[in-house]
């Protein structure tokens, strides 16, 4: 009977990690399709040509150079402004941030990073494009860097609250004021896990489309000036992959297999980096 | 380092502020009202939200029935079950999932899963379960059932890294004594979902965030179409889909206005769901360090 008993609990217990595993494999699995359909369906459809030239009308080739250039552009000046702002407000989070003030930035950090990325678009597109009365890559960036600064707070807080709490007294105790003690002990320190973590944070917003599908809308040319029309590779993805045209999807997969590679490079370059580390 | 914290609140103070100004027009027009009316005619300016909060209330539904055991048992397994050798990797697979973009998967949604619930699923679910209302209708692969699925694909790998942090934040202790006493694994990890329940319940209320924001991939899967129907099969709209997919033609200032209306309450709804879900994790990580929310 207890014998019984003993054997039906046992095998309850293999069965959940059974279960248990399953779940794990099929999560994997589905990576693992959605990956390499994207490297079968892209591969044949990518050339030189391709990543160079600006879109032509259907059936005459033509490319996503312009999309290139202009996620390009935008996530760099999203980075020039988002990365100082966000790791300077991280920098305050984890050295001055356990009063009140400071937990409600954390507190709206948070939730920041939790509301819709198309909401941003919205808030930019009131903000800056009804008064400019056009869009522009600026707009585009500037939405950008909104995603991209509580998200740059938050790693850059955790990364410098790893430094040891004796390195920073022992700073103090041979007189350093505090802010030498952050910006000359501290930052050095902590320096490698906040730039991992921006990025981290280039990666997300090189894949973001919503903020910027009527910020910075589109463009079928080269375009250098941020004050105008600007194409993305992502926005370029969702108007080849809702055309109705199989060349058009064509090039949707060759432009995914790009973005993707590259988002994919940076996520498993930062892995390698910190794996010594955590 | 105090100015730059501060951007973040001015941030969000002008979030909220530019939203509600420039839904003033439709706030004044329709009221409460707005939120409850069943009509969306944009070429003769009637405007009613609840087809769109509808959809978007099902289709995150829809994704967290798929998600919520699928993120537990991918969870249970890394923390409690699998040995650290194999969990590593594992878990790098998983948070990689979350990493491609939502128009990837939109794309992904539109010429491999559309077809497949077309060819597949959605005749085997119409042959067995075609006497409820959900299963019936045309079968297109484009609709409600398409958009849910693929957005529990999305939210599975966040519902996922919280629960873990979540479970690994639990005393080793908990485990030891149960093991202790005899249990076996099973038994010990449903000792340690008690201790973390309410953790668990803000990794879902997170998720749930996730999904009823969720922008591109649903709009190219759901069918943009604002109608109510019983039928999972059917296309149908939500907030954040009618926003990606009409704002940038929206001249009319009305218009403009009631899609900023819908805007301010995605991101008012966004906003309370993630505070929630913040204050629930947080009941877990209290006195143990801090529970990470990605």
């Amino acid at each position: 009977m207890s014998e019984a008993i003993h054997n039906r609990r046992k095998f309850v217990s293999s069965i959940m990690t059974t279960v248990t595993a399953a779940c794990a494999i099929f999560a994997i699995a589905v990576l693992i399709l959605i990956l390499s359909y994207i490297a079968y369906r892209g591969i044949a459809a990518i050339n030189w040509e391709f990543i160079v030239s600006t879109p032509k009308p259907v059936g005459e080739g033509g490319g996503i150079g312009n999309a290139i250039a202009g996620s390009a552009m935008m996530t760099l000046l999203a980075s020039l402004i988002g990365l100082p702002i966000g790791i300077g407000a991280g920098v305050y989070l984890a050295e001055f941030g356990d009063k009140w003030y400071g937990n409600t930035i954390r507190f709206l950090s948070d939730t920041l990073i939790g509301v819709p990325s198309i909401i941003v678009g919205i808030f930019i597109y009131t903000l800056i494009v009804l008064p400019m009365q056009r869009q522009s890559g600026l707009a585009g960036a500037i939405a950008l860097a909104i995603i991209m600064i509580p998200i740059v707070a938050r790693t850059t807080e955790e990364m410098i609250r790893l430094v040891p709490k004796s390195m920073r007294e022992g700073a103090l105790a041979l007189g350093a004021p505090q802010w030498r003690v952050t910006w000359d002990i501290v930052m050095p320190a902590a320096a490698s896990g906040i730039a991992t973590g921006a990025m981290l944070s280039i990666a997300r917003i090189s894949g973001e489309t919503a903020p910027l599908l009527f910020t910075a809308l589109n463009s079928r040319f080269y375009n250098w000036y941020y004050d105008k029309p600007m194409s993305s590779l992502t926005v370029q993805i969702y108007n080849f992959a809702t055309g109705p045209f199989e060349v058009e999807h064509q090039m949707a997969w060759a432009a995914t297999l790009i973005l993707v590679g590259l988002i994919l490079v940076i996520n498993i370059i930062v892995r390698i980096f910190t794996r010594k580390k955590f | 380092m105090l100015i730059f914290a501060t951007t973040i609140l001015l941030t969000v103070v002008a979030m909220i502020f530019m939203m509600v100004w420039n839904s003033m027009p439709t706030i004044k027009q329709f009221g409460i009202g707005f939120l409850f009316g069943r009509d969306w005619q944009p070429a003769s300016d009637i405007y009613g939200a609840l087809p769109f909060i509808y959809g978007t209330i099902v289709s995150s539904l829809i994704a967290l029935i798929i998600a919520v055991p699928l993120s537990l048992g991918i969870a249970i397994f890394l923390v409690e079950q699998a040995p650290k050798k194999v969990a590593t990797p594992i878990a790098f697979l998983v948070e990689l999932l979350a990493a491609i973009p939502s128009v990837v998967y939109g794309l992904w949604g539109i010429f491999v899963l559309a077809p497949f619930i077309r060819n597949y699923l959605g005749v085997f679910l119409q042959d067995y379960f075609g006497w409820l209302p959900l299963f019936q209708g045309r079968l297109t692969g484009i609709g409600m059932l398409t958009g849910g699925m693929i957005m529990a694909l999305m939210v599975t790998p966040i519902i996922t890294a919280v629960v873990r942090d979540v479970l690994e934040v639990v005393p080793t202790q908990q485990r030891e004594a149960a093991l202790a006493l005899g249990a076996t694994k099973w038994e010990t990890t449903k000792i340690v979902l008690g201790n973390a329940a309410s953790g668990i319940a803000g990794a879902v209320v997170l998720g749930l965030g996730r999904a009823l924001g969720e922008t591109m991939a649903v709009t190219m899967v759901i069918g943009n179409s604002p109608q109510i129907s019983a039928s999972l099969f059917e296309p149908a709209y939500t907030i954040a889909s009618v926003l990606a997919a009409n704002f940038a033609e929206a001249t009319d200032s009305l218009y403009l206005s009631a899609l900023i209306e819908m805007g301010l309450v995605l991101f008012l709804v966004t906003f309370v769901v993630n505070g929630f879900a913040k204050l629930l994790v947080a009941r877990v990580a209290k006195g143990t360090g801090t529970a990470k929310v990605t």
